[in-house]
């Protein structure tokens, strides 16, 4: 299998500090992966580089079958070639409805001018349509976003990404906030799009990372401590000692 | 689905065209030269002046109330447009002059001679006789008009490129519009720049070939223009802020990072939207300034596009007819204000002249704005219209700060 996300040895430092040292990693195109770490262990870094928003003192990233490096574009040609976020907090634009808010997310040229001259058609609408149902915000989408509960915005910026469809998903904490129904429901979205496409989920909750029943990455100091089954890293004396020991 | 017509899905717009409409009749029949009268042809050109201000207020709002970037450098567009079409005014009007006056000689003048005759008339008053390079296309009104997009768009163009490129934002964005103003303002005070330094241009509300109309008429017809040209652009910004470019703009004046990985390029549309506003205000200049008569570079100084930013503010940015109000509003009370004609205030023991204290309290009515209404008059439509924030009382149902609240929440 060759792999969708490729990252080779990189490195990158902030003010002397060194947040990532020299990292590799890779995932294919359909894989459920979590990547666990303590505090400082450069899992948000890792994220801002492959999103385009740090660049790397070196090493290279490379995306897609052609291998194409993301180091020389910026964050939305980065998002435009099918790597899509989803941030810590929830992020979505509180100033307009639900509806506007999945609107600008569908699949669509992004040009100033395709966007001027874009017009609603029975198609995006009933996608949209589609998209509110499937994240039980169907009964919402005339209300402004800022209106909605904390949960509720969570699935709306998942709704969000699935409108995007794109073909790496990193996942920033999903589970934070959420209540326990709602975890589950999560788990099982992720689990069902990652069928499909590469998910990358960056969990601190370990009973979140049981359930995924993924393979996991543990990264420490910026570099990756350990790789395999959660069961396999758990017993792995190194990962007891930096991580769970604690 | 079927999508409602434009008008239907902006009822504002047709208000406002139908207001527009009707002030533009009602000026016209107390207009000296077409009705009753009452209205003096200066009355007259101060309202047409409004108009123009009101453009220029309605292509601030795109850039600041729907893209959020503060910039304090529109009126340098507004000048700019001024300029250009200052420029084929005042040549085309000296031009015809000096043919007049050379017509008696008993050898006909050359082109060359009639074009250095007109260069001394235009120059003269800063030692000059040459024509500078940029008058090139003066005697041209095709060109001239062209040049009054053309200029100030490219300049928004470069200009925002280069900033917009290397993520200047906020404040940092805003000092450097104020720059780009007082620079080209003191480039345009040097006498050598080419634009008659701080004498300016004028005489600009004669127009060439229409010797014969006369200022009531003439005046009249800047008011239609300048009505058409604000209705027009009007209607363009309703329906460029209306769909889903709007929706995105708005976007990136709330969370521009956020845009940046739905896959938006960020850059680019703020240059379009920094770029179609240089261009609208350059045509509400080349509008103003014919009926003011005289541009120099004090009209690009920094204040001017405070003002604007201040008109906008009071009015309501975010609201294309706030904008437009409170340009409206508070630029004709200032002139009313500061013309000496307002009564004085009696307080016991001090009279308030207004013509001193109004700036005070033009910057004290900002401050509150501010502070108490940030949607300015265009907020009292909107709570006429039924459109509230959220009113959160009452404890948070969910764990989370924003979860719904008690009385928000169905029963």
């Amino acid at each position: 299998m060759t792999a969708l996300l490729e990252v080779d040895g990189i490195s990158v430092s902030f003010d002397g500090f060194r947040a990532i040292n020299n990292l590799s990693f890779s995932i294919g195109a359909a894989e459920l992966r979590a990547v666990i770490g303590p505090n400082g262990a450069g899992k948000t870094t890792f994220m801002d580089i492959v999103t385009g928003k740090t660049r790397p003192d070196s090493g290279d990233v490379k995306f897609g079958e052609s291998s194409k490096s993301l180091l020389r574009m910026n964050e939305a040609q980065i998002a435009r070639a099918g790597i899509g976020r989803k941030f810590q907090r929830p992020t979505v634009f509180e100033d307009q409805s639900v509806a506007a808010n999945l609107t600008m997310a569908l699949k669509a040229s992004r040009g100033p001018f395709a966007v001027l001259f874009w017009k609603p058609s029975a198609a995006s609408a009933a996608r949209v349509a589609e998209l509110a149902a499937e994240v039980g915000l169907a009964e919402h989408t005339h209300r402004k976003a800022g209106e909605l509960s904390h949960g509720q915005k969570q699935w709306l910026e998942i709704g969000m990404l699935l409108a995007s469809a794109p073909r790496l998903l990193l996942v920033d904490e999903p589970a934070a906030g959420m209540t326990l129904a709602e975890r589950e429901q999560t788990t099982a979205l992720l689990v069902r799009l990652a069928q499909t496409r590469a998910v990358v989920v960056v969990e601190h909750d370990m009973d979140f990372v049981r359930r995924l029943d993924c393979k996991v990455t543990v990264l420490h100091q910026g570099s990756v401590l350990a790789e395999g089954s959660l069961d396999h890293v758990t017993r792995n004396p190194d990962v007891i000692e930096v991580y769970l020991g604690r | 689905m079927t999508r409602q017509p434009f008008i239907l899905r902006n009822p504002s717009v047709l208000v406002v065209l139908a207001l527009l409409a009707a002030f533009t009749l009602a000026v016209t029949l107390m207009s000296t030269a077409y009705g009753s009268g009452a209205l003096p042809t200066s009355t007259v050109k101060v309202l047409g002046k409004t108009l123009c201000l009101a453009l220029a207020a309605v292509a601030m709002d795109l850039v600041w109330g729907y893209l959020g970037i503060l910039s304090l450098g529109q009126m340098a567009f507004f000048a700019l447009g001024g300029y250009m079409i200052g420029q084929w005014l005042m040549y085309a009007r000296t031009e015809a002059i000096v043919a007049a006056s050379l017509s008696g000689n008993p050898i006909p003048p050359t082109v060359q001679e009639l074009r250095e005759a007109v260069a001394n008339q235009i120059f003269g008053v800063v030692g000059s006789a040459d024509l500078p390079l940029v008058w090139t296309l003066a005697h041209s009104l095709t060109a001239q008009l062209v040049l009054v997009v053309a200029v100030p768009g490219l300049l928004a163009l470069v200009f925002g490129w280069l900033a917009f490129r290397s993520r200047v934002n906020g404040v940092y964005l805003s000092i450097l519009t104020q720059a780009m103003t007082l620079a080209l303002a003191l480039w345009l005070f040097q006498n050598d720049s080419g634009f008659r330094g701080n004498n300016g241009l004028s005489g600009l509300q004669n127009i060439p070939g229409l010797d014969g109309v006369g200022q009531a008429r003439l005046s009249v017809w800047f008011l239609w223009a300048s009505a058409a040209a604000l209705a027009l652009f009007y209607v363009l910004a309703a329906w460029v802020v209306g769909g889903k470019f709007g929706s995105v703009i708005r976007a990136i004046r709330d969370d521009e990072t956020r845009v940046r990985f739905l896959g938006y390029p960020v850059e680019g549309f703020k240059l379009a939207v920094f770029t179609l506003a240089a261009m609208i205000t350059a045509i509400a200049g080349a509008l103003y300034y014919p009926q003011a008569g005289i541009i120099n570079p004090a009209e690009l100084m920094p204040i001017a596009s405070i003002y604007l930013a201040v008109w906008v503010a009071i009015g309501g940015r975010g609201r294309l007819y706030g904008a437009m109000i409170g340009a409206i509003v508070v630029s004709l009370l200032s002139s009313w204000f500061t013309g000496g004609r307002a009564p004085d205030l009696n307080l016991p023991g001090y009279a308030v002249k207004w013509v001193d204290w109004w700036q005070v309290a033009l910057g004290l009515s900002f401050v509150l704005v501010t502070l108490f209404a940030p949607k300015g008059i265009a907020g009292i439509f909107d709570r006429l219209a039924g459109i509230l924030p959220p009113r959160r009382h009452g404890r948070d149902l969910g764990p989370d700060q924003g979860a719904l609240q008690e009385q928000e929440a169905k029963a």
